[in-house]
């Protein structure tokens, strides 16, 4: 394969990539935010005291966790088709990612909030706040830059995924690999996709590192 | 020995009725077959205008009965009546309110690290739905009133324990509340900062006219600040009055322990191991004098020498001011023989200082 020819299927596997990537982790963080949320503030005495729902949405995000990536996929082929009138290509492979997306990032989410402190629920009640307020303006304000960093985590996981739905022609820079690094035994471009990506996950650490920094103020110093 | 309620000399003329009235109030936490009782049937009153203490070992309920305040705990029975409300008897969005008329400071201080000093405070100001003109206006001065006027764009991560409690007083004020809890505001500084912090307590509490609740466990925050005091033990307040009068006339055992620590009541611990209940023969008395109110000024202990004889020796003392009162303890040892304790006592009876007999020593 000449260089060029490598360059164009690599930079159309890229395109490829970011597109599920940004798409389900952003539709997918979206979902899960609030769920994530719900999960962290809704057992017994707390904001929402709702445990049987809390009980509920917890066994249905560990059902979905547990469920390996390949099957999912596989398993809502027809929810697929029904979402977007096809079982193949990228468009349909968006939809098994953001699934798996929304239970990552919910309890990601979650550990976020449950690790604020206490103490500022208290304070907050004391102030009169609502429950809503006390996540408005204190629970998601202080878990900022942890959610930030599980974002970042759940991209770079999403990043990993999107290798797999090359089962279903969703292509991509992992379908690249297998099929023409793997089945075609060009060794060559297996290392490409596996340098693009390399690069490309480190980018995402490094800026989500970065925000999580800029909005973390725990540890600024006099 | 009464708790003061409107005749309290603390408490504001013409307003009668107590800030904060603990009517039979029993909390338990847990199912009934192993409930922990955290509050046993509290009577108290919190006079208006006051600084009251509430003071007690960790455990002992104080926490919790401040929480019932502003309702952050509800009580299980009796009434928790705050400025004329019965607090367990509103529905949240009246809870919500009352809360707003009532500031709470914490141990740990509870700002937000995403938050400066000036969001800190103008946070419960958002919460009451102020336009940022309005909060503006009321942050600035609340910051210059507790001293951080310079500080107003740093993060908590950027201050000292003292100046995060200022902020946090700063933010408990922002609402103009007409009362300010404090649950061991001053547990997590050192002394100096301590005594900063109650110096300012001190100040809001003349200047604005504001009652303070405060719970500690140290006695030398209630002896700095507080002008009365409710002594609670195992869920129940055993001791309550002013806090001179608490000090100066301990009537508790739990009270008693508390006491030792500060004020010099404590016997130094070489003189301690060696105190006997009953005297054998050569033993000397010893004797713990208190000076206050009218003996407080006295040249007693000059008097004292000279009446019953050379042998006196004084083992330990300290004069102390409590709630701006001046209070005196004297530990001596004399002979026990009939005589000198004959002259000893009518000393005492002539003079009405109050002793107290801490064993025999050899």
């Amino acid at each position: 394969m000449s260089p060029d020819m490598l360059f164009d299927i690599l930079w159309k596997s890229l395109l490829q990539t970011l597109h599920m990537v940004a798409v389900s982790g952003l539709v997918g963080s979206l979902i899960g935010l609030p769920i994530g949320v719900f999960l962290a503030t809704s057992a017994r005495g707390e904001l929402f005291p709702a445990p049987a729902l809390n009980s509920a949405i917890g066994l249905v995000v560990n059902a979905a966790r547990s469920t390996p990536f390949i099957i999912l996929v596989v398993a809502i082929i027809p929810f697929t088709r029904l979402l977007t009138g096809t079982s193949i290509g990228t468009t349909a492979a968006i939809v098994p990612l953001t699934i798996a997306t929304v239970p990552f990032f919910a309890r990601l989410v979650e550990a976020a909030i449950r690790d604020v402190d206490k103490g500022l629920i208290e304070a907050a009640r004391a102030m009169g706040a609502t429950p809503m307020q006390i996540v408005l303006k204190v629970l998601l304000a202080e878990a900022r830059p942890a959610i930030l960093l599980a974002f970042t985590m759940t991209i770079v996981s999403l990043i990993g995924y999107s290798a797999m739905v090359g089962a279903v022609g969703g292509g991509g820079l992992g379908d690249l690999g297998i099929r023409y690094g793997y089945q075609r035994f060009m060794p060559e471009v297996m290392l490409a996709v596996v340098l693009v990506l390399i690069v490309l996950v480190q980018l995402v650490q490094s800026a989500g590192d970065a925000l999580a920094r800029r909005f973390d103020k725990r540890n600024r110093k006099t | 020995m009464t708790f003061p309620t409107a005749a309290s000399p603390a408490a504001t003329p013409g307003q009668t009725a107590p800030m904060v009235l603990f009517k039979g109030v029993t909390k338990r936490f847990g199912d009934d077959a192993n409930a922990f009782i955290a509050l046993d049937g509290v009577d108290m009153a919190v006079g208006r205008g006051a600084i009251t203490g509430i003071i007690g070992r960790s455990g002992a309920g104080k926490s919790t009965l401040i929480r019932l305040v502003n309702g952050l705990e509800k009580a299980t029975a009796g009434e928790v009546v705050v400025d004329g409300t019965e607090v367990g008897g509103l529905n949240d969005a009246a809870l919500r309110g009352l809360r707003r008329e009532v500031g709470m400071i914490f141990q740990h201080f509870n700002l937000l690290s995403s938050r400066t000093a000036f969001d800190n405070i103008a946070l419960p100001l958002e919460i009451a739905g102020l336009d940022r003109a309005a909060i503006k206006a009321k942050v600035g001065p609340l910051l210059d009133l507790v001293g951080l006027g310079d500080k107003a764009e740093r993060y908590p991560s950027e201050l000292s324990g003292g100046q995060k409690q200022r902020v946090g007083i700063a933010r408990a004020l922002a609402t103009s509340p007409k009362l300010l809890l404090s649950d061991e505001a001053t547990s997590a500084l050192d002394p100096e900062t301590t005594q900063s912090i109650l110096a300012l307590l001190k100040q809001i509490n003349a200047d604005l006219g504001l009652t303070v609740l405060l719970i500690t466990h140290e006695m030398e925050v209630v002896k700095t600040i507080a002008s009365h005091v409710a002594v609670i033990d195992k869920g129940r307040i055993v001791e309550q009055g002013r806090t001179f009068d608490i000090f100066t006339a301990p009537q508790h055992e739990t009270t008693r322990i508390l006491l030792s620590s500060t004020l010099g009541i404590g016997l130094p611990e070489w003189l301690r191991s060696g105190v006997k209940a009953a005297p054998s023969t050569g033993d000397r008395i010893l004797v713990r004098l208190t000076f206050f109110g009218a003996t407080a000024f006295q040249p007693l202990t000059a008097r004292l020498v000279t009446e019953i004889g050379g042998n006196v020796n004084i083992l330990a003392g300290a004069i102390e001011e409590i709630a701006g009162e001046p209070f005196g303890t004297l530990v001596v040892a004399y002979p026990a023989t009939p005589d000198v304790l004959e002259r000893a006592d009518r000393f005492y009876a002539e003079t009405g200082l109050a002793t107290e007999v801490l064993g025999y020593v050899a």
